[in-house]
């Protein structure tokens, strides 16, 4: 089997395991976690074999026609970008199916859950490795439904129900923007194709359209990406069980954003508007995430806040357009994966062992939990930026970028700083809090976390650390390739755990010290930011609800108005808008006939029966008893008959005879049972307006068919059909024909609507269970039993 | 003779809308009775009007030459009628049993499907 048919399989891997988890899970238990692991580990394995060619600076693409007339196909790109995503999504995501193993263990829905994480991976796999507009679009918008069952996992909880539908709300909206971007840049370039895209940079930029596609993307990715002021749902999302916070809302999925800004920064980026709007909301989620984060003292929310706070870091690098910021974006992101992942888990692992995840409430685990403190340390070592991390790597790259003394540098630096230090203070009051200090009472007795819990992040963590002391190897197979392609030029990064003395040094060095200084002085930041969140009164979290109950409202509102439940004013507004179609139009456009000619030579009888047709009319509006009422609207339709007899239409006569022979009939029985009165006792101010009303619609119908006859008449279907009803189909009656063959299935349609409209008379007339109201007048209720009586 | 038909369908069309637009059920389905035939007219009569000449091949010949009148509205009448007598069969029926169910003609106050003061929905999660 070829790549592509391989690439192509690996992409449908994780839903067909999905399909098979639930059933997995209820014959092995939560052992079907080494089972369905296999599945993201041999994506991995796959994908990891496209390593060397995408360094020597190859580009893999490949897939299938999907709709070809418009252009859409079912295409994947995999270059240093994409790989580095699908390698993280793969190699986190079977860790996390072990790691989901451990902590959901006995759980009634662990089937469930390993299906919705494994459509995820799958979704998110798509995402990054798609080529084609839509199917990078399906994808996203598939990652943001399977964010919402995660996070609605636990949907017997209130919170838990929120937090979901506030994370498909923003990022599904996302979504939307995301896809009218997409189709405005489809529209002005002609292309479909990521891959194809960068050739057509230079002309996009130009394009009046320019500044449309760039806000409509912007608001995808940083809703996607939790940006300030969409970052409420982030922290909210943690009411999903720990698994999917480590691994949607830290490791993967929230970069999804990052990616799309990435992918397109050789695109769109580079312009004043990129390089102003993306460092300016990424600094602003870096710095107010880590304050958020600091005021926490859940473990999960911290880290929430501290992803945030990342996830703006990454939109202002990749914003930023200086040397370096793109190298540094690339080390960040892959080091962030490797050590949020961890301390995520490190999260959930204590909250499993001791049933607490507050961080003043516990202390002293050291001696219970010895492995998952060391994980828990050396993650925290990452994060922090200090040697011999990935993290500091990262860092190191960060301030080479930010190490310009230009006036816009050193404020980006300053506060990069800033949110750094604060992140550092967070990470080590993680890893350390829990577990030194004396140990305290927990709800469960703390002991050593279980393989299952364990491994994955002690491998994640180690992971981190390798590629630090592989530095050399890690850039050229991985961080290299990835910023060449963010970038669209050849990148190298070169950083490694030797420092430098220079100007990266010292700011790295500042903002350990500042982070130590904040460290010691958690508990009075966390006061002071207490007391600042609530001077702001009010954020973007409570905004939601006030704009999900307006917009309830809203819709109650305008429904209560448009739809009131009175027919009258339902019949009122249809016809008004008859009568100004009919004659509002043609006054405009001034199409009103000429004057009629009613010509003096028409038979006497004729006159007659239209006579006696409009005196039937009249006598149904005035009529004041019953009879008179069913009498005159027989009147009528006899009329009516015999206008079709005298101009050559006897079989619609014959048919009119018969179908108002029966209305009578019919509407006599009803109206005898009903005893109601046909007359309109309303007072005459009501009956004014309606009056008007049909006066106009009669007057516009009656222009209408003035000025349609005053037109030439076309004959072309009249001749057809008179010159083949016999010679095609054998009938001398052509009316006859017509109805019977050449619209048969007219007929046949009409037969059926004939046959629905019976058998819903007869239920109306035989049910009579489930009456509404008991207020049934007693004359029909005594009629009735008479009725029954006799029968 | 088209003027006085329009003259006559305008009437039909006045005269069912009137009695559409009053809230008397009786004099609702009352209307929809004269709406079918005043809709038949007016189809009649956009399809010209011809004297007496049925569209009818006679006399053995293949084609219908000649004047006669013009079999297309007719056989969309001929559909029309039927379907409208269902209709107003059905409306008929269902205005007697909404009758006999909430004991009033007047449409206003057949609020089963939406009451008058039905309440909000509700704003929580």
């Amino acid at each position: 089997m070829d790549a592509a048919a391989l690439t192509f399989l690996a992409l449908g891997l994780p839903f067909v395991a999905a399909a098979f988890a639930p059933a997995l899970t209820r014959v092995l238990g939560h052992n079907a976690a080494w089972i369905l692991a296999l599945a993201p580990f041999a994506i991995f394995v796959h994908f990891a074999g496209f390593v060397a060619e995408i360094a020597k600076g190859e580009i893999i693409t490949g897939g299938y026609a999907w709709i070809p007339s418009f252009n859409v196909s079912f295409s994947w790109l995999i270059d240093g970008l994409s790989l580095t995503f699908v390698l993280l999504i793969s190699g986190i995501g079977a860790l996390i199916v072990l790691y989901s193993g451990g902590y959901l263990k006995g759980h009634p829905q662990q089937g469930r859950f390993f299906s919705f994480i494994l459509m995820f991976m799958g979704s998110m796999q798509g995402l990054v490795v798609s080529d084609s507009f839509l199917m990078l679009f399906v994808f996203w918008e598939l990652t943001s439904i399977t964010s919402f069952l995660l996070i609605g996992f636990d949907h017997g909880r209130e919170a838990a129900r929120r937090a979901a539908l506030q994370a498909l709300v923003v990022t599904g909206g996302g979504g939307l923007m995301l896809l009218a971007g997409l189709l405005i840049l489809w529209n002005i370039s002609g292309i479909t194709q990521f891959s194809l895209l960068p050739a057509f940079g230079g002309e996009l930029k130009e394009s009046p359209f320019y500044l449309a596609v760039l806000l409509l993307v912007l608001g995808g990715a940083f809703t996607k990406s939790a940006q300030f002021p969409f970052h409420f749902w982030l922290p909210n999302a943690m009411e999903a069980p720990t698994p999917v916070s480590a691994y949607l809302h830290s490791a993967t999925m929230v970069k999804a954003g990052v990616y799309l800004l990435m992918r397109l920064n050789p695109v769109l980026g580079g312009t004043p508007e990129w390089q102003i709007l993306l460092p300016l909301f990424g600094v602003t989620t870096l710095v107010a995430g880590a304050a958020l984060a600091v005021r926490q003292t859940d473990l999960k929310l911290m880290l929430a806040y501290t992803t945030m706070s990342s996830l703006g870091l990454l939109v202002m690098l990749t914003g930023l357009g200086m040397p370096h910021a793109l190298e540094a974006a690339a080390l960040y992101l892959v080091a962030h994966a490797l050590f949020k992942g961890a301390l995520f888990m490190v999260a959930g692992s204590i909250d499993h062992e001791t049933g607490l995840r507050d961080l003043t409430r516990l202390g002293g685990l050291r001696s219970a939990m010895p492995l998952t403190f060391a994980i828990a340390l050396l993650a925290a070592l990452s994060m922090g930026g200090l040697l011999p991390s990935f993290g500091f790597l990262a860092k190191e790259e960060i301030y080479a970028a930010l190490s310009g003394f230009d006036r816009r540098s050193m404020v980006f630096a300053a506060l990069t700083m800033l949110g750094n230090a604060l992140m550092f203070a967070v990470a080590f009051a993680i890893a350390l809090k829990p577990f030194i200090g004396p140990k305290v009472h927990t709800p469960k007795h703390a002991h050593e976390a279980p393989l299952l819990l364990w491994l994955g992040p002690a491998l994640l963590a180690v992971t981190g650390l390798a590629m630090a002391l592989m530095s050399g190897l890690a850039h050229r197979l991985i961080t290299s390739p990835m910023a060449t392609a963010v970038a669209g030029q050849p990148r190298s990064v070169s950083v490694s755990l030797m420092p430098h003395i220079g100007v990266p040094l010292v700011l790295s060095g500042l903002t350990v010290l500042a982070g130590i200084a904040f460290y010691l002085n958690l508990a009075r930041l966390r006061a002071a930011m207490t007391v600042i969140l609530a001077d702001i009164g009010w954020g973007p979290d409570r905004g939601f609800d006030q704009f999900l109950r307006g917009l309830v409202r809203f819709a109650v509102a305008v429904t209560r108005r448009l739809q009131g439940g009175r027919l009258d004013v339902y019949m009122t507004a249809t016809f008004v808008l008859v009568a100004v179609v009919l004659l509002a139009v043609p006054f405009r456009y001034g199409e009103f006939p000429r004057a009629p000619f009613f010509s003096a030579d028409v038979p006497l009888h004729e006159l007659a029966i239209m006579a006696i047709a409009v005196a039937g009319l009249f006598a149904v509006v005035l009529a004041a008893d019953r009879l008179t009422a069913i009498v005159s609207l027989g009147i009528q339709g006899f009329a009516v008959a015999m206008i079709f007899l005298l101009y050559g239409a006897p079989d619609l006569a014959f048919t009119q005879f018969m179908i108002e022979t029966l209305s009578v009939v019919v509407l006599a029985l009803v109206m005898t049972r009903l005893r109601l009165s046909p007359s309109d006792h309303r007072p005459l101010g009501e009956k004014l307006p309606d009056f008007a009303l049909a006066l106009a619609c009669g007057l516009g119908f009656g222009l209408f068919l003035l000025k349609v006859t005053a037109a030439p008449f076309d004959a072309t279907l009249t001749d057809f059909f008179n010159r083949y009803s016999k010679a095609v189909a054998h009938g001398e009656n052509v009316v006859n024909v017509i109805i019977v063959d050449f619209r048969g299935t007219d007929t046949l349609g009409e037969i059926a609507v004939v046959m629905i409209a019976g058998l819903a008379i007869l239920s109306l007339v035989r049910l009579r269970a489930g009456s509404l109201q008991r207020g049934e007048p007693v004359e029909i209720a005594a009629e009735e039993a008479k009725r029954e009586e006799r029968a | 003779m088209e003027a006085w038909f329009s003259l006559l369908v305008g009437i039909f069309f006045a005269v069912a809308v009137y009695l559409l637009l009053s809230k008397f059920i009786i004099r609702v389905l009352l209307g929809v009775a004269v709406l079918g035939n005043a809709v038949n007219l007016l189809i009649f009569t956009g399809g010209r009007l011809t004297r007496e000449v049925p569209p009818v091949i006679t006399g053995g010949a293949d084609v219908l030459a000649g004047p006669a009148a013009n079999p297309l509205p007719q056989a969309l009448i001929l559909t029309a009628i039927v379907i409208s007598f269902s209709f107003f069969a059905f409306l008929l029926v269902l205005a007697w049993r909404a009758y006999d169910d909430l004991a009033t003609d007047n449409t206003d106050e057949m609020r089963v499907a939406e009451p008058v003061n039905e309440p909000a929905p509700p704003l929580g999660y």
